[in-house]
């Protein structure tokens, strides 16, 4: 990614992001059903959103994703 | 934005097991928390490998920050028992607690570290953090002064603390939480807020617009 995507990427916003509280709120059951192969961002549009564009909510999801995958540890 | 949660489809044996044990009394009891706690420390230090390869820190105080992280979490989740819906599994549920943990207690770790800079303002690092070649600085200079002039007269001092903070100092966002003394979800709006403004002004100066720069 060179720098002008890097930009855009940083200053685009979505709507439909629902913001960290409502992300970590609902992580479980969408850590879940992303590892069980459910097409969690078409069902859940929103969260998606934020776990793209947050960082340290986008890490946790990573790392619960990883533990429900049997990966850690 | 909200979003509805499906409603839950059936509990699994297992998940409504863990529940009953860790709400009895007992040997029974006893030995749920053992076999969660057990769980949590094996999750807690799978997320710490995971995340080593970021993080500043040896050996022994990565074990250290997995059994902290494992504790804690199991005292949160016992007394949060009641709020477990069987909207997962109990061990996604349970695990989720101890991967936040894990999260929090690497933010505080950066807190403490003396290299972390919040408030110190040295723009000439704003091309490097967006990657910007050095070498094309004719075609970036004039936007990344736009963007400058933008943080000054857009942003309200709160939004332009956080942008500063995170994105010329590079300082993480719970690290940039705990500095503040909010939550992980107020700085993320904060900045969302800010990300916003600037798009709008870059794109009220004619660099920016739906498509994408507008370069010459």
């Amino acid at each position: 990614m060179n720098g002008w995507s890097a930009l855009d990427r940083f200053l685009r916003t979505d709507p439909r992001d629902v913001g960290c509280a409502q992300a970590m709120e609902m992580l479980h059951i969408y850590a879940e059903l992303a590892g069980d192969g459910a097409p969690v961002e078409e069902r859940y549009p929103g969260v998606a959103a934020h776990l793209r564009a947050c960082g340290p909510c986008g890490e946790d999801f990573e790392g619960l994703l990883a533990a429900v995958r049997g990966e850690a540890g | 934005m909200t979003e509805q949660i499906a409603a839950p489809a059936g509990l699994d044996a297992e998940s409504a097991e863990w529940p009953r044990a860790l709400a009895g009394t007992g040997p029974e009891r006893e030995e749920a928390l053992a076999r969660l706690h057990a769980l949590l420390v094996r999750i807690a230090r799978g997320e710490v490998a995971r995340r080593f390869p970021r993080l500043q820190l040896s050996g022994p105080e990565l074990d250290d920050l997995a059994y902290q992280a494992a504790a804690d979490a199991l005292v949160a989740i016992t007394s949060k028992l009641g709020q477990f819906r069987g909207e997962s599994r109990f061990t996604t549920w349970a695990y989720k607690f101890v991967i936040l943990e894990v999260s929090a207690k690497i933010g505080r770790h950066f807190w403490r570290h003396p290299g972390v800079r919040l408030d110190a303002e040295d723009w000439e690092r704003l091309p490097d953090r967006f990657g910007f070649d050095p070498a094309q600085q004719a075609e970036w200079r004039d936007l990344l002064a736009a963007l400058h002039r933008a943080v000054d007269q857009e942003l309200t001092a709160r939004q332009r603390r956080v942008f500063v903070a995170i994105v010329l100092n590079n300082v993480p966002l719970d690290t940039l939480v705990i500095e503040l003394g909010c939550n992980r979800n107020a700085i993320y709006q904060t900045l969302f807020d800010a990300r916003r403004k600037l798009r709008a002004a870059l794109a009220a100066d004619g660099y920016i617009d739906d498509d994408g720069w507008r370069r010459s």
